[in-house]
C-alpha cells in the first residue's frame, strides 16, 4: 500500500472519496508518523489526537451513507497554533496563554471543521508570531527538515516543518511580515499570504491587525488554492474581511499557464545580503518563465528600501495595544495572586514572566512610537511611508502581471546564529515585508536548493490585491516545469528522517 | 486637599472671578445589542451573564460596528446642529484597567462622527442661553467593578474586587462642549438647564432613556476660574460622574466657591479629578494628573472607517423630531403656565409624563397636579426619577377620570395613588381592594347632614342666616362621619340645599 503521509491533499481526498482508504486510516497514518519523527522535528506544540480521529470518523460516516464530500474531506492538516480552537489548547506560542482553553472557534478553524479537513493539532510558533526562525517560542525551536540544526523558517515554523516532514499535506500559517511565506522558502513548501481582508481574522490572535493575513501551506500549487479556497471569502465577524467573490484559486491552479503575461523583477531585491546561490537559482527561476512564455522586463520599487523600517514602527505598535489585553484578570497565566498584590502588581508581574525577550522588545518599542510627541515622527512617518509603498505597487502593476523576487534573502541558518542579533534576524524579511504594508497578495514556492548548501530556495511571486489567481497560474506553470526538469517534486530530496 | 476645604462666599467669588465651564456628558445608548458584538444590553441580568469572545476581549476577537449605535449618533449630531463627519475612525485609547477587557477603550479621537454645533437652552426665567458644542463621538462603556471589604466600597481598603462585563461595550456617545463663558453668576444654572436640555433631547431622539440616576447619562463637570478681564483660562479641576440635574448646578457652585478661596489665598488650583458627595454638595481631590495621561491613540485598525451616505444624514435630518425646547413652549401655551413652571416640569422629568396622561385623557391641569404634586414629591422621598415610579401616565389618568365622575375625591385619589405605588394592581382595583369609593348613596349621605346639621344646630343656624362660609365646619362632619369617603362637593350642596341657603 501507498504511504499515505506522502500523496498530496487532492490524492488524499481522491483516495477517500473512492473508498482506498478511510479517513481514518489517513489520519492515523499522520499520527503515527507525528508519533515516528516529532520528537525530532517539534513541528507540533498540541496533538489532538482524539479530535483528529473523531473528525476522521465523521468523514468516513458521511461516506458510508452516501453524502457528497468536499474536495478536501479527510485531510489532515497542521494549524498554526494562533487560531482558536474550542476545547483545543491555543498558546500563540506564548507561557501568558498556558493552560488557555478557548472557548470558541475562530472563522477558519470553524471553515476548516465544516469542510472536513482532520486537524491533527497546533503548530509551534515564535510567540505571538513575532519572528523569523520560531527559536522565540516559549516551547522551544522546531527543526528545518532538511537539516534539523537550522531554523525552519518563522514565526510559522512549525507548519512549514510539518509539511517537509510528511507530517500533513496541509497546513495553515500567518502572515504579518513574511511568516508564511519564508518559512515556506527554507523548507521547500508552498505558502500563500493572500489579499488582506481574503481570509478572516476572527478567532487568529492578533499580533498587527492591519498586517495580519492567514493563509494556506501546502506541498504543492494545487493543495495551497484547494485550501485557500476553503478558508477565504468573508466573514461578517470581521470588519476588513473583504465582501466580494474569492478569486478563481483552484481553476488558475489547474491550468498553470504564463504565455503572453508580464512579469516584472524587483530591481531592488537584490544585492548586499543576499546569498550568491539564492540569486543563482532565483535568476535560473526567471530565465524558466521567459522561457515559458512570459515577458520579464525589470521594475524600480523606490520606497521598499524603507519598508522595513516602517514595518518596525506599525507592527510593534499595534502590538503594543493588541497585547495589552495578556494582564492575568480573565484568562491565561497569573503570577503574584498570593493576597499580596494589587491588580496591577499581578499584571505587571505576570506580563513580565509571561513575556518573552522579543515581545517585550515590541511592545516596548511600539509603546514609544505611539507615545504622544512622537507618533507623529513614527507611527504618522511609517503611515506614509505605507502609502508610497502601495503606490509603487500601484504603478508598476500598471505595466505587469505580476513580480517575482527571492523570498528571502538566505537559506535556512543554523538555530542560534541570529538569536543574539534583532536586526539580521528581521532581514529575513525584506522582500516578504512591503505585501504586507501594501495588502496584497504572494506566494512562495521552491525554485531549487542553493549550490552551496543544498538547501530549499524560494522564489516569490506578488500579485495585486485580489488577484491571487495569478499567483496561482504563475505558480502552477513554475511548478509543473521545475518538477520536469528535476525529475521529482523537491521533498523528495529532503532526509526522510 | 480634604473634605473641609475653605470656602469663599457665592457672590464674593464671583464678585472678583469669571468662571469657564467645560461640559462632558456620557450617554448610554439604547441599542439591543452591544455597540461591537452581538450581545445584549439588558439591564438587571446576572454578572457576566450577557458577554461573548468579543465584549470580553478574548484572544483573536474583533469588533463588528453596530449600526444602530451609529444612526443613534448621527441622530444627536444633527439635533444638536453639528456637522456630520463625510469620513471617520474609530481610534484606540490605550490604558490599562481591570475592568476594561482589551485595556484600550475602542473611541473615537480626532475624527468624531459629529462635530462643530450648539444647544440653545432655557433658564428658569425664560432667557436663552446658547452653548457650543465641541463634539459628540462614539465610543464603548466598561465593565463594572465592585470593590469588596472596604468601608466606603471604595478600591482603597477593599480585600478584593469583582467585576462584571455586562456593560462592557455598551454603546456610549460622549458630548462635549466648547468653553461656557459669559454665564457669570448663572453659570451653574446654565450647567443644569444644559444637561436637563441635552436629557429632554437625547429621550425626544429616542436614542436612550437617559436616566441618570441609572448611569445611563453621566456629567463630568469642568471648571475654571479667571479673574475679570483677562482672556487666559484658569487651571481647571474636573468633577467626575455628576449624576443628577441638582448636583451638576451644586457641583459648579462648590467649585467657584472653592477655587475662589484657593486663588484668594495666593494659592494654585491643582489640575486634578474630584469627586462630588451628594451628602453635603462638596467635591473632594481624586487622583493629580502630575502629567497628562498618555493614551497612545491610533486609529482602530480592527474596523473599517464609517463614511455615512449624505443621503442618508439627509434623511435622517427631515425625520429629527420637533426639538424639545420648541416643543415645551408650544405645550405651556397649550397649559397656560408660566416659564418658571414649564422649567420645574422638566426639571423634574415630568413633561412627556404629564403628555402621555394627557393623551390617555385627562385634563391638563389634572396630569400637571399629579405629577409634579403627589407623585414629584415620592419621587424626591424614594430618590428615584419620576418615570421610575412603578405608575403609568395611564394610571394617573384612570385615576383622574375616577375623579372627574365623583368617584374619588382629592383625598381618596391620593391613597389610590399610594396603593398603585405599592403594588396594589390598578387604579380600580385599589378603589375595590381599599373600599374607597365615594358615598355617593344620596339616602346614605342625607342621612349623615341630617346627623350633621342636627348635632351642631348653632352652625345651622347661621347657614340659615346668610353665612354660607360656615358649611365648612359642617361638610368637615359629615367627612368625618363618612371616614372621607364623600364627595365634598356634593355634602356641601346637601347642606345648603337642606338649610335653604344659596351656595
Amino acid at each position: 500500500m501507498t504511504d499515505l503521509t506522502r500523496m498530496t491533499a487532492a490524492e488524499t481526498a481522491a483516495t477517500i472519496a473512492a473508498g482506498e482508504a478511510s479517513a481514518t486510516e489517513v489520519a492515523q497514518a499522520h499520527l503515527d508518523r507525528i508519533g515516528a519523527v516529532d520528537e525530532k522535528v517539534h513541528a507540533f506544540l498540541h496533538v489532538d489526537t482524539e479530535g483528529a480521529l473523531r473528525a476522521a470518523r465523521a468523514v468516513d460516516d458521511r461516506r458510508a451513507r452516501g453524502e457528497e464530500l468536499g474536495p478536501l474531506a479527510g485531510v489532515p492538516l497542521a494549524l498554526k497554533d494562533i487560531f482558536t480552537t474550542e476545547g483545543v489548547p491555543t498558546t500563540v506560542g506564548s507561557k501568558i496563554l498556558e493552560g488557555w482553553i478557548p472557548s470558541y472557534d475562530a472563522t477558519l478553524t470553524r471553515r476548516l471543521k465544516d469542510a472536513g479537513v482532520v486537524i491533527l493539532g497546533k503548530t509551534n510558533m515564535d510567540e505571538f508570531a513575532m519572528g523569523s526562525s520560531t527559536e522565540n517560542s516559549a516551547y522551544g525551536p522546531t527543526g528545518n527538515p532538511w537539516d534539523l540544526t537550522r531554523i525552519p523558517g518563522g514565526s510559522g515554523g512549525g507548519s512549514s516543518a510539518a509539511l517537509a516532514s510528511f507530517q500533513a499535506p496541509l497546513a495553515i500559517g500567518t502572515d504579518t511580515g513574511g511568516s508564511i511565506r519564508q518559512p515556506a522558502s527554507v523548507t521547500g513548501t508552498v505558502g500563500v499570504k493572500p489579499t488582506y481582508g481574503g481570509v478572516s481574522r476572527y478567532g487568529m490572535v492578533a499580533f498587527s491587525s492591519s498586517l495580519d493575513q492567514g493563509g494556506p501551506c501546502a506541498r504543492t500549487v494545487l493543495d495551497a488554492a484547494l485550501l485557500h479556497e476553503a478558508i477565504a471569502g468573508h466573514d461578517p465577524l470581521d470588519s476588513t474581511s473583504i465582501d466580494a467573490p474569492v478569486p478563481p484559486v483552484v481553476e488558475a491552479a489547474r491550468n498553470g499557464d504564463v504565455r503572453g503575461m508580464r512579469i516584472g523583477v524587483v530591481k531592488e531585491f537584490a544585492g548586499e545580503g543576499y546569498q550568491a546561490g539564492v540569486m543563482t537559482r532565483f535568476n535560473e527561476a526567471v530565465e524558466l518563465l521567459r522561457e515559458l512564455g512570459a515577458d520579464v522586463v525589470e521594475v524600480s520599487c523606490p520606497s521598499f528600501s524603507y519598508a522595513l523600517a516602517a514595518y518596525y514602527l506599525i507592527a510593534p505598535s499595534e502590538c503594543s495595544s493588541n497585547l495589552a489585553r495578556f494582564d492575568a484578570m480573565r484568562y491565561g497565566m497569573r503570577v503574584g495572586d498570593d493576597g499580596t498584590h494589587s491588580a496591577e502588581e499581578v499584571t505587571a508581574l505576570t506580563r513580565a514572566a509571561g513575556f518573552g525577550a522579543e515581545v517585550k522588545r515590541r511592545v516596548m518599542l511600539g509603546t514609544y512610537a505611539l507615545s504622544s510627541g512622537y507618533y507623529d515622527a513614527y507611527y504618522g512617518s511609517a503611515q506614509k511611508v505605507r502609502t508610497l509603498i502601495t503606490r509603487d505597487f500601484e504603478r508598476v502593476f500598471g505595466g505587469v502581471d505580476v513580480l517575482v523576487s527571492p523570498t528571502t534573502p538566505t537559506t535556512a541558518f543554523p538555530i542560534g546564529e541570529r538569536a543574539d542579533d534583532p536586526m539580521a534576524m528581521y532581514l529575513a524579511d525584506l522582500c516578504t515585508i512591503p505585501t504586507n504594508l501594501a495588502g496584497n497578495a504572494a506566494m512562495s514556492l521552491p525554485c531549487g536548493l542553493a549550490p552551496e548548501d543544498g538547501l530549499p530556495v524560494g522564489l516569490q511571486i506578488i500579485a495585486p490585491a485580489m488577484a491571487d489567481d495569478r499567483l496561482y497560474r504563475v505558480g502552477a506553470a513554475v511548478e509543473a516545469a521545475f518538477t520536469a526538469r528535476w525529475g521529482h517534486p523537491i521533498l523528495e530530496e529532503a532526509p526522510t528522517l | 486637599m480634604t473634605v473641609t476645604d475653605e470656602l469663599v462666599s457665592y457672590e464674593d467669588a464671583l464678585a472678583t472671578y469669571d468662571p469657564v465651564m467645560g461640559l462632558e456628558v456620557h450617554v448610554e445608548l439604547g441599542t439591543r445589542t452591544k455597540m461591537f458584538c452581538g450581545c445584549s444590553t439588558e439591564l438587571g441580568a446576572e454578572p457576566n451573564s450577557q458577554t461573548c469572545p468579543t465584549c470580553l476581549g478574548l484572544p483573536g476577537s474583533l469588533p463588528v460596528v453596530n449600526a444602530v449605535g451609529v444612526e443613534s449618533a448621527i441622530k444627536i449630531g444633527l439635533a444638536l446642529n453639528c456637522d456630520i463627519a463625510e469620513w471617520c475612525r474609530f481610534a484606540r485609547k490605550n490604558y490599562f484597567y481591570p475592568d476594561m477587557p482589551k485595556n484600550f477603550q475602542t473611541s473615537q479621537y480626532d475624527e468624531p462622527i459629529a462635530f462643530n454645533g450648539h444647544l440653545d437652552v432655557a433658564l428658569e426665567d425664560g432667557e436663552i442661553f446658547r452653548v457650543q458644542i465641541e463634539r459628540a463621538h462614539m465610543e464603548e462603556d466598561t465593565g463594572k467593578s465592585t470593590h469588596v471589604g472596604g468601608a466606603t466600597g471604595r478600591i482603597h481598603g477593599a480585600s478584593h474586587s469583582l467585576l462584571d462585563y455586562n456593560r462592557a461595550g455598551i454603546p456610549l456617545i460622549e458630548i462635549v462642549t466648547k468653553p461656557i463663558e459669559g454665564a457669570g453668576a448663572r453659570s451653574p444654572e446654565v450647567a443644569k438647564a444644559y444637561v436637563a436640555e441635552l436629557r429632554e433631547l437625547i429621550r425626544a431622539l429616542g436614542v436612550s432613556d437617559a436616566r441618570m440616576e441609572m448611569g445611563q447619562m453621566r456629567c463630568d463637570v469642568n471648571l475654571s476660574l479667571r479673574p475679570h478681564g483677562r482672556e487666559k483660562f484658569g487651571t481647571r479641576s474636573e468633577t467626575k460622574n455628576v449624576n443628577s440635574l441638582r448636583s451638576v448646578e451644586r457641583a459648579a457652585r462648590f467649585e467657584i466657591q472653592r477655587h475662589a478661596a484657593v486663588l484668594n489665598g495666593g494659592g494654585t488650583i491643582v489640575q486634578e479629578t474630584r469627586h462630588f458627595h451628594e451628602e453635603d454638595g462638596s467635591t473632594t481631590s481624586g487622583r493629580i494628573k502630575e502629567e497628562a495621561e498618555d493614551y497612545r491613540y491610533f486609529p482602530e485598525p480592527d474596523l473599517v472607517p464609517v463614511a455615512p451616505a449624505r443621503a442618508w444624514v439627509e434623511e435622517l435630518r427631515a425625520g429629527l423630531p420637533e426639538l424639545p425646547r420648541v416643543r415645551r413652549e408650544r405645550l405651556r401655551t397649550d397649559w397656560g403656565i408660566s416659564d418658571h413652571e414649564m422649567q420645574s416640569a422638566l426639571n423634574a422629568g415630568a413633561i412627556d409624563l404629564i403628555v402621555a396622561t394627557i393623551e390617555a385623557g385627562a385634563p391638563a391641569d389634572q396630569a400637571r397636579k399629579w405629577w409634579m404634586g403627589e407623585l414629584a414629591r415620592r419621587s424626591n422621598e424614594d430618590g428615584v426619577e419620576l418615570a421610575a415610579l412603578p405608575i403609568t401616565s395611564g394610571q394617573v389618568a384612570r385615576v383622574c377620570a375616577l375623579v372627574a365622575d365623583g368617584k374619588l375625591n382629592d383625598k381618596l385619589a391620593r391613597q389610590v395613588i399610594e396603593g398603585v405605588l405599592a403594588g396594589e394592581g390598578d387604579p380600580d382595583a385599589v378603589v375595590a381592594g381599599r373600599g374607597l369609593a365615594v358615598v355617593s348613596d344620596e339616602g346614605a349621605l342625607g342621612t349623615a347632614v341630617d346627623e350633621a346639621i342636627a348635632g351642631n344646630p348653632g352652625i345651622a343656624d347661621k347657614i340659615r342666616s346668610g353665612k354660607v362660609a360656615a358649611a365648612g365646619a359642617l361638610v368637615g362632619a359629615v367627612m368625618k362621619a363618612t371616614r372621607g369617603q364623600a364627595d365634598a362637593g356634593r355634602v356641601r350642596e346637601l347642606i345648603l340645599e337642606k338649610l335653604g341657603a344659596e351656595g
